[in-house]
């Protein structure tokens, strides 16, 4: 079959201009590929380098090292250590049940902590590290180290954690720190970066808690770049983060473990307050816990035990108790009196051991009574009636005006765990809160410390330290902060006449240093050392009709928790006061048996800057208090952890 | 149907061949698959292995296939079309075969030094065959029904077996292949007009049926097709690849990163960035200039093969010259407009660029019969 020339061109000439006009759809559409190419790499460049190096680039938070806590002399009583991790890479590991068991016969690994892990691993993509086992110790990280070369996908790590190394001495002042939770995150509107690592430890409660902002630092960030599946390539750079500041307190802590250890197991709580400046050199409340349990997370069972003791060790009594000031308000009684011109150093009053206001009977401590009673007497010996006589003189208005000025009543502003307002109560407040009118009855229960009044160890502290100097003295818990010395409140003269200052404290001064004082077996000996106290027993219950006719009223015979508490205000030495001090027992019994011994070894201690020569004490104390500073010495280890010791 | 047909007054023999073979077209063949090379040796990371070794393996091999190709008459070639046709069918219905007798999804047959994939032949053989039907039939014959039917069929046999693979992308090449064989052929412009309108009308109808009682699709595959036709609507899915590459695309900018320099290939943000998405590594890394460049090239290329074919005046040879670069058109044109975003993904190479075995040694016999049809033109 010949096809015929004129075909053969007709179909040449048709498929010519057939495939001419293929070829310019070929060619239209090569351009719009063109057009497209155009659009994506030249208009939209910028758009997609921007996304691409979001895609490669990954920003990880370093984060700070928080800042340290050191006492007054520079021992450290918070700081940061190296905790020891394992961390293991699958994909590195191979067998990962053989590296696991190997790894279990160097180290002791937690059944659950280790199932945990393991579920993780399965989870997640194999070349992320995932924690086996965390604070394990310097010993158990050294021994995988060694053994390094049989652990395919095994890598000990460090990283930083918070120690307190003084254990409870410091717990309810500084607090602790602990695992971020959501509960904190719900608090904060904007919460740092930071709070989003897992497991970052911010301050909770206390010092660590209040000054959290000071404490916590600036995170650095580090760029890496990363695959698509997220493993990491390379670091690109890093812009390092600004470590927390390190914080200063007023506290000395020699002193600090000694009243921890003096307290002991009582359910207690001491101050201790530089008379001229304000500062706290103690604040213990005992009995105390240790933070580190705090640091990782409390066990339940740990949480409990100190959940349930009757003696409350999770409480700040120093500052957040509040007790009825018992006689230790006497001063403040006096003090409104003598202002007021009702009584001088002359006037005397009739105690017959009672007196009868509005019908009703108010006894004094001593049922046969003391007879005539001027104010130094009426101090040294505590005798309640002469103070029920001369308050319902003054008023009340004139006696919480005189508990407000020596500080009573009033929340100081410190950086601890809920600082408390006390109570100095007024006729406003009871019309305010209960919906009486003041009762004369109360005025009388007030002036011996008993009724209403509330007061903290903080504020009798305060008080006391205000009364010895003529100085609205200020408590102040911060030294400095990061290196930068924090104010002293300028304190101005009290109100108060220096005259009356001065029959008060000579009235304290009896009370401990006079045979017939309350306090005179607390005595110091020791001339340029010696201290002026008041004692003082609130009780914690109304002593009924029925245990008076039985005759139950010996406070051992009570159940502890309805014993009075003990109570001891000071400051010393008398001559030239420096220090004040605070001392409560709860339901420990009378205030000169048990408050004033223990005020008196912390007066000592504070003084002498360590444990005072045995002649400070009245020489049949001296064997007791030997055999007791020996007792203490082996609760007391020296620490003498000082800043350039760290690790 | 034989030699005397031809109006040769002038056949070169022997070595003489290599003289009249087509040399630009070599040329930008070696250029395109220089820049395959290059490509594959840096999305390896700066390594011949794993892809860029035995891809020039592989374009020597096919270079020998074409010259020996070219040295073979195009008459011979046009004489063993239909069985060349037959062939691949066989193959193609061979593997579908084995496929389900329980040796999984299987594309590809094993010649022991490569896998072959029947589809990729069938690309070759259709033109060729269709190319020897028209030759074969006469002009006025081109346009009744009865004489189209028997192209649409010879398309349709293999088209159907190879979206049963499924291989969506090997289909479209086909289907449109086969039917820019027949345009060029000379059939009526009214029977695609017809097609055209019908498969409109089809795809209007059943997106119009969307939601209403008659509704022609599962509401499952209406979202399948969602996605398919806009693979933004799931980022993370199917959406990722293409998003992703043009990333990669408009990081580039004018002269890209720089060898070896694009994060997105080097970091594997790219998928499958040595086959179907190499464009991408090109374009990240070389920027616009690189993109065009290669563009440039493969429009050289189809140029100089059109203008091979028109000079031609064997209708043979000019259908098949066409047919072949029509293929090869498809080809490029499908894999950028699908790495650029224009097209749903379909899974279709970078001719002589993508890392492969089957479709470069195909492409290379391909281009042997466009030199061969060259070399044994009528003079």
């Amino acid at each position: 079959m010949r096809k015929s020339q004129t075909e053969v061109n007709d179909s040449h000439v048709k498929l010519s201009r057939r495939t001419l006009l293929l070829g310019g759809a070929q060619l239209a559409l090569v351009a719009g590929l063109g057009m497209r190419m155009r659009f994506l790499q030249l208009d939209q460049a910028d758009q997609y380098r921007l996304l691409a190096e979001e895609n490669r680039v990954n920003i990880r938070l370093i984060a700070p090292a928080r800042g340290e806590i050191f006492d007054r002399n520079g021992v450290a009583i918070a700081r940061n250590e190296p905790s020891y991790r394992i961390i293991m890479v699958r994909e590195d590991a191979g067998d990962v049940d053989q590296v696991i068991d190997r790894l279990s016969k160097l180290v002791k690994l937690d059944e659950v902590e280790l199932e945990r892990a393991m579920t993780e691993m399965r989870r997640s993509p194999p070349f992320l590290p995932v924690t086996i086992a965390d604070r394990i110790s310097w010993e158990e990280m050294s021994r995988v180290a060694v053994n390094a070369p049989a652990l395919p996908g095994i890598t000990p790590e460090v990283g930083l954690s918070r120690f307190y190394p003084l254990r409870s001495d410091f717990a309810h002042v500084i607090g602790y720190v602990g695992p971020v939770s959501d509960y904190d995150l719900s608090k904060i509107d904007d919460p740092d970066q930071l709070l989003r690592i897992p497991r970052f430890q911010i301050g909770k409660v206390g010092l660590e808690g209040r000054l959290e902002d000071n404490l916590r630092g600036v995170a650095g960030t580090k760029r890496v770049e990363v695959n698509a599946v997220g493993r990491v390539m390379r670091e690109l750079d890093r812009r390092d983060g600004q470590q927390g500041e390190d914080i200063q307190l007023t506290v000395d802590q020699k002193l600090q473990s000694y009243t921890q250890a003096r307290l002991g197991d009582e359910s207690a709580a001491a101050v201790v307050i530089d008379c001229q400046n304000g500062d706290l050199l103690s604040v213990v409340s005992a009995p105390s816990f240790d933070p580190n349990l705090f640091v990782e997370g409390i066990s339940v069972a740990n949480y409990r035990r100190l959940t349930e003791n009757d003696h409350r060790p999770l409480a700040t009594k120093s500052v957040q108790g509040t007790y009825p000031p018992g006689s230790t308000f006497k001063m403040v009684t006096a003090l409104a009196a003598m202002e007021e011109g009702i009584i001088s150093s002359d006037n005397t009053v009739w105690c017959p051991g009672h007196m009868e206001v509005s019908n009703r009977r108010f006894h004094c401590w001593k049922r046969g009574g003391h007879g005539h009673m001027n104010l130094e007497q009426a101090l040294a010996q505590s005798c309640d009636v002469y103070f029920y006589d001369v308050a319902l003189q003054v008023g009340i208005d004139k006696i919480s005006a005189m508990a407000e000025r020596l500080g009573l009543g009033h929340r100081f502003d410190l950086p601890m765990s809920g600082v408390a307002q006390g109570l100095n109560p007024t006729r406003e407040w009871k019309q305010a809160v209960r919906g009486q009118s003041w009762l004369p009855g109360d005025t009388v229960n007030v002036s011996i410390g008993q009724g209403f009044v509330l007061a903290s160890p903080l504020q009798l502290a305060v008080m006391t330290a205000r009364i010895a100097s003529g100085k609205a003295i200020q408590p102040r818990l911060v030294k400095s902060v990061d290196g930068v010395e924090r104010p002293v409140a300028v304190a101005e003269a009290l109100d108060i006449n220096p005259a009356h200052l001065a029959e008060v404290r000579r009235g304290m001064n009896t009370v401990s240093n006079n045979r017939r004082g309350t306090a005179y077996g607390s005595r110091i000996i020791e001339d340029g050392y010696r201290l002026a106290g008041k004692t003082g027993t609130s009780q914690v219950r109304n002593i009924t009709a029925a245990e008076r006719a039985q005759g139950v009223f010996r406070n051992e015979d009570l159940p502890w928790n309805r014993r009075d508490h003990a109570l001891f205000v000071n400051y010393a030495p008398v001559e030239n006061p420096r220090i004040a001090v605070a001392v409560i027992v709860e339901h420990g019994g009378g205030g000169s048996a048990v408050a004033a011994p223990i005020a008196r070894d912390i007066t000592l201690q504070a003084l002498y800057k360590g444990d005072p020569p045995l002649e400070a004490y009245p020489s049949k104390d001296r064997k007791r208090i030997q055999e007791q500073q020996e007792e203490l010495r082996k609760l007391v280890p020296s620490r003498n952890l000082t800043r350039s010791d760290r690790a | 149907m034989s030699y005397l047909e031809y109006h040769i007054k002038y056949v070169p023999t022997g070595i003489r061949k290599v003289l009249h073979l087509n040399w630009p077209i070599i040329l930008l063949l070696s250029a395109v698959s220089g820049v395959g090379f290059l490509m594959l040796y840096s999305v390896a990371g700066g390594s011949y292995s794993p892809w860029a070794e035995p891809q020039m393996k592989r374009y020597a091999l096919g270079l020998g296939v074409m010259l020996i190709v070219a040295m073979v008459p195009i008459w011979f070639w046009r004489s063993v079309s239909g069985a060349a046709y037959l062939v691949s069918l066989i193959l193609l219905v061979l593997v579908e075969i084995m496929g389900s007798v329980g040796m999984g999804a299987q594309r590809w047959i094993d010649l022991g030094f490569m896998r072959l994939q029947p589809s990729e032949l069938m690309k070759i053989t259709l033109v060729m065959c269709l190319a020897a039907y028209y030759d074969w039939l006469p002009a006025k014959k081109t346009s009744r029904p009865l004489w189209v039917l028997l192209p649409v069929l010879l398309i349709l046999l293999p088209t159907a077996l190879v979206l049963r693979q499924p291989d969506l992308g090997t289909s479209i090449l086909l289907l449109a292949g086969g039917a820019m064989v027949m345009f060029l052929a000379g059939v009526h412009w009214a029977y695609f007009a017809a097609v055209f309108g019908m498969v409109t009308g089809i795809i209007v109808a059943v997106f119009q049926s969307r939601g209403t009682t008659w509704q022609l699709l599962k509401d499952y595959q209406f979202r399948r097709i969602d996605t398919f036709l806009d693979p933004a609507s799931d980022p993370l899915g199917a959406g990722y690849h293409i998003t992703q590459s043009k990333i990669a695309l408009g990081s580039g900018g004018w002269t890209g990163r720089g060898f070896m320099q694009g994060t997105q290939s080097r970091l594997n943000f790219l998928p499958e960035k040595h086959t179907d998405f190499i464009f991408t590594t090109l374009a990240e890394e070389f920027g616009y200039i690189g993109g065009i460049s290669l563009l440039s090239l493969y429009t050289l290329l189809i140029v100089f093969c059109v203008a091979a074919a028109l000079a031609n005046k064997d209708r043979f040879s000019s259908l098949l010259t066409l047919g072949i670069t029509g293929t090869f058109f498809l080809f490029f044109a499908v894999n950028m407009s699908m790495v650029m975003g224009l097209a749903p993904v379909v899974g279709v190479p970078l001719p002589l660029v993508s890392y492969g075995g089957s479709a470069m040694l195909v492409l290379m016999l391909a281009f042997g019969l466009i030199q061969s049809a060259h070399v044994h033109r009528p003079r």
